[in-house]
């Protein structure tokens, strides 16, 4: 296959399959608890420079608990995948970012995010290699098949391709260019889901974004989850079990754990609590006060859903379901 | 914004810019068409298309809403508005699947830039390494102008907007012209369709691939529409006036489609 052109974006993360193969082969599939807290997971799993990424779209389903947890340690140097709203810009407010693969960072409906203007424009992020959504996604279904790259026909004719690190071949059965994406396999996923039991196995409600490819795409996989419920419930429907247990190394019970973000069937998001973050942010003292007071002085994130007030969050839980419904999927 | 709210004629309607362009892109909707949404202005014109003319609009979110009725408004492309009482719930990789495979008609955008070929900046203005202004990204908006048949724009005019060179193309327009997207690998026969703005609508002339003013909206000249436009637009003979919002579009806006007045 002739390569016809390559992206000058650094290949952050190079796609070593056989490797992953030998990792994966080595992770303990036994049936065993994994629970444990956010202090924990972040501190066991998470180390200055590694590659993470989080899964969720806009502010539904973020896992918030356990981003703020790797602000509160504090771990630097951090390489991220990033398609992200509100959690992301944590990350970037606490300057722990030196590296993405980015292809959306910013606050949807209130527009571009002031820490990632501040972080790149100052170069503390030094590097940002582009992509789109689904290039991101389909790198992530790369690794989760277990391939080198994936062939896929965005991204093509555009800078968007220019300053990735995709390559363009002439196809070998159609002779037409067509975009390689490469494999992107992650230090640590970090996934927020509606249930998990204590073992890992987790469903998702609603819409699954790109939580199947990016849980099989991570070499460390920690789940945070609304509730965690007994292994029975997911062997009475293992058709719903969105990641299997194999998969995880830390599940983390966190109520609310998307919050301000939302989940859907169970909570709104905080528009008040997003306003303030947007209003924040916008200001370098603002940003860092907004962190004090909401991450650094609360010890964990039972501390913070009581700074938020039980009455506050009852009342989006309350919206969620029009007062009446029932989940449809527990 | 900037437009003036049009209030020149004693008997005609007052509406602001945000809900003429909603309604301009709302009628560019069709029933029954397969309609990738993007963020923003799209989704309440996807939301007024289901309640005047396109009741079987088919509204696809990028994070896997298929055919959601849109009786409330989403504020982002994932929330659970965008799969409300929906045909399918699925992920990204489904959805962008779906478009590669050229199953979706229309997507729409928005973006920070446009060149006469209608390719599109949102990811950085000036250099890619040292920005004066980091934008977002490209999000799904590279995918969608990548995959979909056809492409419409929504912007604001003026010329720090609609420049002869975008600063970074994210999304795929024509590119340099006629041939350029196929000869990139694009699927052929994709590309922009409209341009909506608060100022005009436009189309692409058939040869040439470069921007052609169709319609000038309530009370803009063609001349307003140049001065505000940082390239050469060919004009289309005649050049079309736009109908106003009408009183029905403007009460289902206001009283059914953003309620609260989030965007409007």
């Amino acid at each position: 296959m002739e390569v016809i052109q390559s992206g000058i974006g650094k290949l952050i993360q190079p796609p070593d399959i056989n490797a992953f193969r030998e990792w994966n082969r080595r992770k303990s599939k036994a049936l065993v608890d994994k629970r444990m807290s956010e202090a924990e997971a972040v501190g066991r799993f998470i180390h200055d420079g590694a590659y993470i990424g989080t899964e969720l779209y806009g502010t539904v389903r973020c896992p918030m608990s356990l981003v703020n947890e790797i602000v509160r340690q504090g771990v630097k140097g951090l390489r991220v995948a990033g398609q992200g709203v509100f959690e992301l810009d944590m990350l970037l407010a606490a300057s722990l970012v030196k590296a993405l693969d980015i292809t959306y960072i910013g606050l949807e409906v209130y527009g571009v995010s002031n820490c990632l203007r501040r972080e790149v424009e100052s170069g503390r992020v030094e590097t940002c290699v582009e992509w789109s959504n689904a290039g991101i996604a389909w790198r992530f279904k790369a690794a989760a098949m277990g391939v080198p790259f994936i062939p896929v026909r965005s991204m093509l004719g555009s800078d968007t391709f220019k300053y990735s690190a995709a390559k363009v071949v002439e196809c070998p059965f159609t002779g037409d260019p067509i975009c390689l994406l490469p494999a992107l396999i992650l230090d640590v996923g970090l996934i927020h889901v509606h249930r998990a039991d204590k073992y890992g196995n987790a469903q998702i409600d609603g819409i699954s974004g790109f939580a199947n490819e990016l849980a099989r795409a991570s070499k460390t996989l920690i789940i945070s989850a609304e509730e965690i419920v007994d292994c029975e419930h997911f062997r009475r429907q293992p058709d719903r079990t969105t990641i299997p247990y194999y998969l995880v190394d830390a599940v983390v019970e966190a109520p609310f754990g998307s919050h301000p973000g939302e989940m859907c069937y169970l909570y709104e998001r905080d528009e008040a609590q997003i306003k303030e973050w947007v209003e924040a942010s916008k200001d370098e003292a603002a940003t860092r006060a907004y962190l004090d007071k909401y991450i650094y002085s609360v010890r964990d994130h039972h501390e913070y859903l009581r700074l938020i007030g039980s009455e506050r969050l009852q009342s989006l839980r309350h919206k969620a379901n029009g007062g009446q419904d029932e989940n449809p999927c527990a | 914004m900037r437009t003036p709210v049009h209030e020149a004629e004693p008997q005609a309607l007052a509406y602001n810019p945000t809900e003429l362009l909603i309604c301009s892109a709302a009628r560019l909707m069709q029933d029954n068409a397969t309609t990738f949404i993007g963020t923003g202005i799209p989704m309440l014109a996807a939301a007024l298309a289901q309640k005047m003319h396109a009741p079987n609009l088919v509204a696809i979110f990028e994070f896997g809403g298929t055919g959601a009725i849109l009786d409330k408004l989403p504020l982002a492309v994932g929330g659970e508005c965008t799969f409300h009482r929906a045909l399918a719930a699925s992920g990204i990789c489904d959805i962008v699947e779906t478009a590669q495979r050229g199953f979706i008609e229309f997507g729409f955008l928005g973006g920070a830039q446009i060149d006469p070929y209608g390719n599109l900046n949102s990811t950085v203005i000036g250099d890619h390494d040292h920005p004066k202004a980091r934008l977002p990204g490209s999000g799904g908006a590279n995918d969608v102008g990548s995959h979909c048949w056809q492409t419409i724009a929504i912007m604001r005019q003026d010329r720090r907007r609609f420049v002869d060179k975008v600063d970074f193309i994210t999304t795929p327009g024509y590119l340099s012209g006629p041939g350029a997207r196929e000869a990139a690998g694009l699927p052929p026969g994709t590309g922009p369709y409209r341009v909506v703005t608060d100022l005009s609508v436009m189309g692409y002339h058939p040869h040439s691939k470069r921007m052609l003013l169709l319609a000038t909206q309530p009370g803009v000249s063609v001349e307003q529409v140049l001065e505000n436009t940082g390239f050469e637009l060919l004009l289309a003979d005649p050049v079309e006036q736009n109908p106003p919002p009408t009183a029905e579009e403007l009460r289902i806006l206001r009283q059914e489609v953003d309620r609260d007045r989030l965007y409007i």
